[in-house]
């Protein structure tokens, strides 16, 4: 039994902790990025009064000649192809409705979806046309900024520690126990209602706090940088990751890793 | 109170962990989350405190003015609760969304302050005539699950940094009465907050019950039992919510449960209280930038 009560600690910049040595160019809404007309304006620009201004918060990237914002917290905006996950709020209410959906899904049910069109407005409109996309069974949601998840070819992982964990593109992050036969996929309609054995559900509190701790730290989440974490995270207990100081400690050798990794 | 939607599937999950003593974020059933308090946050006020717990964010602010003792209590003063559920804290608080649960709220507030919990006799200035009423107002800042408890952290550590100001009554010759303030400034009495109790809620979540629930364990128990027990493990008042039904052996076993921790409690709060005092008025402050 544990209770433990601290005074606050004012947050330390980033650039400090990290040793940056590019810094980055951040820009708010309005900043004016350059005055040479010769670049194509990307997302999170608008060209006024001859140079180009930014429309959104956040770091200013350039690929050769197109410069763009990409914004650093975002309300999710869907792209076509992009995987989400997400829970039923409301249905509509027809005859059909109610004898067919309802035997499948309910009213608060978590889904896997891929995103088939955009509209002008911003609505998207999902299908769960293959057996791997549907109705998740048991697991645990994390809600997490969508700016934070990587765009990579594939969005369902099945990490080698023991569990499975889905990223959607909106944020929404779900983990859960790894199934022991291939044909059964997350997806499909019917739950597994079975009790999740211990060791399981161990690696799935563990991977649920060290995506918490990646996300405190602004880190951004795809497979690689959830297992480096979560193999730093193994000297400590699940619970003590709440902590801010092991939190930091962990994202920091997930931080190094990364980096040696890369270079 | 504000509350999330789950899948059946989720609620299946979070029932077969706590059975097994393994919570989704990795705690056991009797840990709480990390907590953390700072005193005299908000400067108009004689003492105030904010409580982060988890996603939970509550300010208090005590504030204390002279008035006359109530007629059945001529020789002491009183406390005067009032909760504001902020729109911040969820959206179901927007409008008069979250006057019932601030209601409740200080309800039960009042029953949990007993006689015994501030002494009431060192508020009175002169008797039947002038007394300190200590207005207590609760703020919620961010609704994140286990409300009451640590609304009754926040309010402990409010009272604990309360300064009220020391003044002298003044008779003179024809016997009229006049109040004289210190010029002192730091001049002031302190309360004691050793019998202040502190709430735990225990919620039952299939056969087992958990301490410091989530708002998604919060969803998946239909009965809570709140436990308010003092430092020396007192129960000054127990309450029921909830739709389910409890059977009297686990209400033992909760209340057990819930002396035992609430001891923890408080004496972690005091450790921590004791620590921000010994830093002196030099001390580094976050407050609301942090």
């Amino acid at each position: 039994m544990a209770v433990e009560m601290r005074l606050p600690v004012a947050r330390k910049p980033l650039s400090e902790s990290v040793g940056r040595d590019t810094k980055k160019h951040l820009v708010v809404p309005g900043d004016t990025i350059t005055t040479d007309t010769g670049f194509m304006r990307g997302h999170g620009t608008y060209m006024g009064e001859e140079k180009l201004i930014a429309s959104v918060a956040g770091s200013v990237e350039r690929v050769n000649k197109l410069i763009c914002v990409k914004a650093l917290k975002t309300r999710y905006n869907g792209e076509v192809g992009d995987i989400v996950v997400g829970r039923i709020t409301e249905r509509r209410r027809s005859a059909e409705d109610e004898l067919a959906m309802r035997g499948f899904l309910q009213e608060g049910d978590l889904i896997s979806a891929e995103v088939q069109a955009v509209f002008s407005d911003g609505a998207v409109s999902l299908h769960t046309r293959s057996l791997k996309y549907g109705k998740l069974g048991q697991g645990v949601l994390v809600q997490v900024s969508p700016s934070l998840v990587k765009r990579q070819k594939t969005h369902f992982h099945d990490l080698p520690c023991g569990a499975s964990v889905i990223l959607g593109n909106n944020g929404f992050i779900w983990i859960y126990p790894t199934p022991e036969h291939k044909e059964e996929d997350a997806g499909g309609f019917t739950a597994n209602l079975e009790p999740v054995s211990l060791a399981d559900r161990e690696v799935i509190s563990r991977l649920r706090n060290c995506i918490v701790s990646l996300v405190t730290q602004r880190m951004m989440l795809y497979d690689t940088s959830i297992l480096y974490c979560y193999e730093a995270s193994l000297p400590h207990q699940i619970k003590d990751l709440l902590k801010p100081e092991i939190m930091e400690e962990v994202v920091m050798e997930t931080r190094q890793r990364l980096l040696e990794q890369e270079g | 109170m504000a509350s999330v939607a789950l899948s059946e599937a989720e609620k299946v999950y979070i029932v077969h962990g706590v059975q097994e003593d393994l919570r989704v974020d990795g705690r056991g059933c009797e840990d709480y989350r990390y907590v953390e308090v700072e005193t005299d946050v908000v400067s108009n006020t004689s003492g105030s405190a904010r409580v982060k717990l988890g996603h939970t964010d509550i300010l208090v602010g005590v504030k204390a003015e002279m008035g006359t003792p109530k007629l059945e209590k001529p020789n002491e003063g009183y406390l005067e609760f009032f909760v504001d559920c902020s729109a911040n804290a969820t959206p179901e608080f927007e409008g008069r969304g979250g006057d019932d649960l601030g209601t409740e709220i200080a309800n039960t507030l009042y029953r949990i302050f007993n006689k015994s919990s501030v002494d009431l006799k060192s508020l009175c200035i002169s008797p039947r005539e002038h007394c300190w009423i200590l207005y207590v107002d609760v703020l919620l800042l961010e609704c994140g699950g286990n409300l009451f408890d640590t609304i009754c952290i926040a309010v402990k550590a409010a009272l604990f940094n309360t300064r009220i100001p020391r003044v002298r009554v003044l008779e003179d010759e024809e016997g009229s009465k006049d109040i004289e303030l210190s010029d002192d400034p730091y001049d002031c009495i302190r309360l004691s907050v050793e019998n202040v109790p502190c709430i735990v809620t225990l919620c039952k979540i299939g056969y087992r019950h958990v301490v410091d629930a989530t708002l998604q364990e919060e969803a998946c128990s239909l009965a809570s039992l709140l436990v308010s027990v003092t430092s020396t493990g007192v129960v000054t008042c127990m309450r029921k919510v909830g739709k389910g039904s409890l059977d009297p052996e686990s209400v033992f076993e909760m209340m057990e449960t819930g002396k035992r921790v609430g001891k923890v409690l408080h004496a972690s709060l005091q450790s921590v209280l004791h620590k921000e005092e010994s830093l002196g008025p030099k001390r580094p402050k976050v407050g609301f930038l942090g």
